[in-house]
């Protein structure tokens, strides 16, 4: 036999189980019906008037954009022939170009042809003035997007933009069809009740039935431009609940396939997954759960002007030798074993992802060392002077009130950083509030996190899509919010340092990938170094499928579903 | 009693205009952010623009009006237009119609759209909860401290004590997770056309409606037991007796017509918690009902959807008030309003 044959034969054995699939399960519709739980349920279909995951997951269904990022963050080409880089000439020389090719032949669902005129009018929808568009960021910069024929789209920036994949990438800003929403602008928008709750799509499922706040039947669209998939017939996209029903109905009673946002209690999901009927799966993005130390004096005496500029620094945390003892009395790897399981890993970088910007610089806090950082106290001469078991800086006792929003991870992880902060005599009080007040930014109430009426506050932050130039902006000195901005800003901390001002530039006017990723490690490790930021975890999101179900690669970069039209059930 | 139902209804006007001022005001002034549940990567600039285009920063007094006149002239139109097929409602332009802010779709479809499952569960639970209250009430007040009603007593007490969200729950695990005979989630897509879907229509609706039953007829059987237990001692059940009637005559007669008094105010009084749902009940098995739709909105700041179904509560509380009174009236001869 030669080995001619043999490759042959190989081959042949290799090819087999796809011919036996092609005409089963893995043709458009083979594999049946699926059914899909988000314990929150979708209110409309419309991302660009939502904003929540949950609606800008449910639609991504239906939507799609020119390029979405696959499960490694990698962007992969959608509904675009190629991602333009300026290697390929796509974009501009300036940086103030770039230039979409849409993949020929791509219709809606309803058999319309997909044009640069439908991309030209999704961004008129989402940035007229009266429309309060949720996604309206995407668009940031963006002067205008003109249809150079059917099926060339080039944006224009203001200015040179180093990352220019925002608008239309990712399932947060997709294309809607023009021809659908036309009669929706500004608003007039919420009256479009019928295109909100049904939009025409490009891709794999079509909306059937929607149902606010309860469940969405999608049915495969037979326009799809792959033949043979979607590889499911029809899917049940059910909300409501809470995310422990929803494990349950997956891993242990089995009427659902995938379950969505498992955020519960480690212990518990184990046991649920040890039952055998489904398998429990993780991605992590870029989200951190962070101590925010408070670089301006909080103290309630100073009435109105506390957590402001005026009221001056911080009596003790703006010295990075407290910081940095009280990040080396926190165990990491515990608060992620009782808290986020298969969820969260220790980090010590406020930028964990991707690869190219994460640091290494700032690992040695993943080991909790309380010998060390009462040591390091010790040295620095800040010590107990008054025998109350509390040590004194400059005659200040180190009393810290500690809040976040109330959700019972924290209020553990809470409860243990104040047993650990007091062995090294720091006295925490702790506080919660409920996450609607905390994270609803009401320039009237005094307990949002950007008021900051508190020494620590811990929640969690992260960015969308891949670039972090935007995100690592967050903590220029321009940031910090104020009365005078209404309490609007970013950085929580009120961190502020001329070089990080200067390196936030930097990476405006940069396009070299590598210099990019190295700015933002240093941005990185400054923020780290100066102790106003304190990382405990890296979360990821938690989902479960059933065994049955194939061809799961779930992303924490784009919607969790982004490749649903490859799903696909396993044969028995 | 015509003058009397008709001065009723004449008050229950301003009644109601003030709840719906107190609603209003309570709902508005609550902290509550219809984009706080947003993710954080949504800029504070595009916050408040949508803040904006869902008109929370107009003042106070001129969002209620704004809804008010919606609520008592354009939304009753829609209604009798969708009802009748007629066209009478003015046509759909920005802010003819109360909008939630969370689905930006009108609030009364939403409603509409939720009405049939709650009517169909809850409703349920609650003829039930009387079909299974009033005869343990009767047999128990008539047989009283016998086995029977000491077990009543202790099932009632079990039932009013133990909170649904729990005995929901334990529902689920005994009867869906370890049996696997029961589905834990409510399928609200579910149409039911012959025998089998019927079938599957009964086995979803069993645990819900039961769990909800057991809290209502606890309720009930006490009333019933208690008003059974005041008339079985008066003198003319002992005339009754004293002229031969069977018991079954004396108690199932006269002592029943007599006790159900109090008891039809109870059941008539509670009718409007119907259409309120069950929130818990609703939330746990995943029925998509008023009371899940009160409480994802209250969760959301949708501030129109909470005002709108908590008003239209206080409608149906006020009228059912009346209603039980009327009641009185017809089940008491010697009740008299004019």
């Amino acid at each position: 036999m030669t080995r001619k044959v043999l490759l042959l034969g190989a081959a042949a054995l290799a090819m087999a189980p796809m011919a036996a699939w092609a005409d089963g399960h893995l043709s458009r519709g083979g594999s049946g019906h699926l059914n899909i739980i988000y314990w929150q349920a979708p209110s409309t279909l419309n991302p660009y008037l939502s904003g929540g995951t949950k609606e800008v997951e449910s639609a991504s269904l239906v939507l799609e954009s020119l390029a979405r990022f696959d499960d490694t963050g990698t962007m992969v080409p959608w509904l675009a022939t190629e991602i333009p880089t300026v290697e390929n000439g796509g974009i501009s020389e300036d940086l103030t170009q770039i230039t979409w090719t849409l993949q020929e032949g791509i219709t809606w669902s309803d058999g319309t042809p997909l044009t640069a005129a439908d991309a030209v009018f999704t961004w008129e929808y989402c940035t007229h003035p009266e429309g309060g568009c949720a996604q309206a960021s995407y668009f940031d910069g963006v002067e205008s997007i003109v249809a150079v024929d059917d099926l060339t789209i080039q944006v224009n920036f203001a200015n040179p933009t180093p990352f220019p994949y925002t608008a239309l990438v990712g399932s947060e800003s997709p294309i809607i069809q023009a021809a659908q929403f036309a009669d929706c602008l500004g608003a007039r928008a919420p009256e479009c009740t019928e295109a909100n709750f049904g939009p025409i799509g490009t891709g794999p499922f079509v909306v059937e039935d929607f149902r606010p706040n309860d469940v969405i039947e999608f049915v495969a669209n037979e326009n799809f431009r792959n033949p043979d998939q979607p590889y499911f017939a029809s899917v049940t996209f059910k909300g409501g609940g809470d995310a422990t029903a929803a494990a349950r109905s997956v891993l242990e009673t089995g009427e659902f396939d995938y379950a969505w946002n498992l955020q519960i209690d480690p212990t518990i999901l184990a046991q649920m997954e040890a039952q055998g009927n489904g398998t429990v799966v993780t991605a992590f993005g870029t989200s951190v759960e962070r101590l925010h130390m408070n670089q301006f004096d909080p103290n309630p005496e100073l009435g109105d002007i506390r957590s402001t500029a005026e009221a001056g620094p911080h009596p003790f945390l703006t010295n990075p030798v407290i910081g940095q003892a009280m990040s080396m009395a926190i165990d990491r790897a515990l608060l992620v074993e009782i808290g986020y399981g298969a969820g969260g890993q220790p980090t010590c970088n406020v930028l964990p992802a991707p690869e190219l910007y994460a640091s290494t610089a700032n690992d040695g806090c993943l080991v909790q060392d309380i010998a060390g950082a009462n040591a390091l106290l010790d040295e620095a001469g800040i010590v107990d002077t008054d025998g109350d078991g509390i040590r004194e800086y400059e005659g200040t006792p180190l009393r810290v009130l500690y809040q976040t929003s109330t959700n019972a991870v924290r209020q553990d992880t809470q409860a243990l950083v104040k047993q650990w902060w007091a062995e090294i005599g720091i006295d925490a009080e702790l506080r919660n509030i409920d996450a609607s007040v905390f994270f609803g930014g009401d320039p009237a109430s005094p307990d949002t996190f950007q008021k900051f009426y508190a020494d620590v506050e811990m929640y969690t932050n992260n960015f969308a899509g891949v670039d972090p130039q935007a995100y690592m902006a967050n903590w220029a000195c321009d940031e910090i919010p104020s009365p005078a901005t209404q309490w609007q800003g970013s950085n929580i901390q009120r961190f502020c340092s001329e070089d990080y001002d200067a390196l936030i530039e930097e990476m405006a006017a940069t396009a070299d990938l590598e210099r990019r990723g190295e700015i933002a490690r240093m941005q990185n490790d400054m923020l780290i170094q100066s102790y106003s930021i304190i990382p405990l975890v890296h979360r990821g999101g938690v989902s479960a499928h059933a065994n049955s179900l194939g061809g799961i690669r779930m992303s924490d970069w784009d919607s969790e579903l982004w490749n649903i039209a490859e799903w696909y059930r396993i044969p028995e | 009693m015509l003058t009397y139902t008709i001065r009723r209804l004449i008050l229950a006007i301003p009644t109601l205009l003030f709840i719906s001022f107190i609603i209003f005001i309570i709902v508005k002034l609550s902290p509550s952010d219809p984009t706080a549940n947003l993710p954080l990567t949504i800029p504070p600039e595009v916050r408040e623009q949508i803040r904006e285009s869902l008109g929370v920063n107009d003042p106070i007094i001129v969002q209620y009006f704004k809804w008010l006149k919606l609520m008592v002239w354009d939304e009753p139109l829609h209604l009798i237009d969708n009802w009748f097929g007629t066209e009478i409602a003015p046509p759909n332009e920005p802010g003819s119609r109360i909008i939630s802010y969370q689905t930006r779709s009108p609030v009364m479809d939403l409603i509409m759209q939720r009405m049939p499952q709650t009517l169909w569960v809850v409703g349920t639970s609650y003829i039930v909860g009387i079909i299974i209250a009033l005869p343990l009430g009767i047999i128990s007040a008539y047989k009283q401290y016998s086995i029977f009603d000491q077990l009543g007593t202790f099932i009632s007490m079990l039932g009013f004590s133990v909170p649904t969200f729990f005995t929901g729950v334990l529902f689920i695990v005994i009867f869906a997770v370890n049996l696997q005979w029961l589905p834990s989630v409510y399928d609200t897509t579910h149409v039911v056309e012959d025998w089998d879907s019927f079938v599957v229509q009964f086995k979803q609706m069993i645990m819900p409606v039961m769990v909800l039953g057991l809290f209502n007829a606890a309720q009930i059987s006490r009333y019933m037991r208690a008003s059974m237990l005041d008339n079985l001692n008066q003198d003319y059940v002992r005339t009754a007796r004293a002229k031969g009637l069977g018991e079954g005559t004396v108690v199932l007669v006269h002592v029943l017509r007599n006790s159900m008094i109090p008891v039809v105010t109870v059941i008539a009084l509670n009718v409007p918690a119907v259409f309120g749902g069950a929130i818990i009940t609703e939330q746990v098995f995943k029925v998509n009902g008023i009371g899940q739709l009160l409480i994802i909105a209250i969760q959301a700041g949708d501030v129109p959807v909470v005002q709108t179904v908590s008003f239209i509560f206080a409608v149906l509380i006020v009228l059912f008030n009346l209603l039980a009174d009327i009641l009185y009236g017809v089940l008491d001869p010697r009740i008299r309003y004019d």
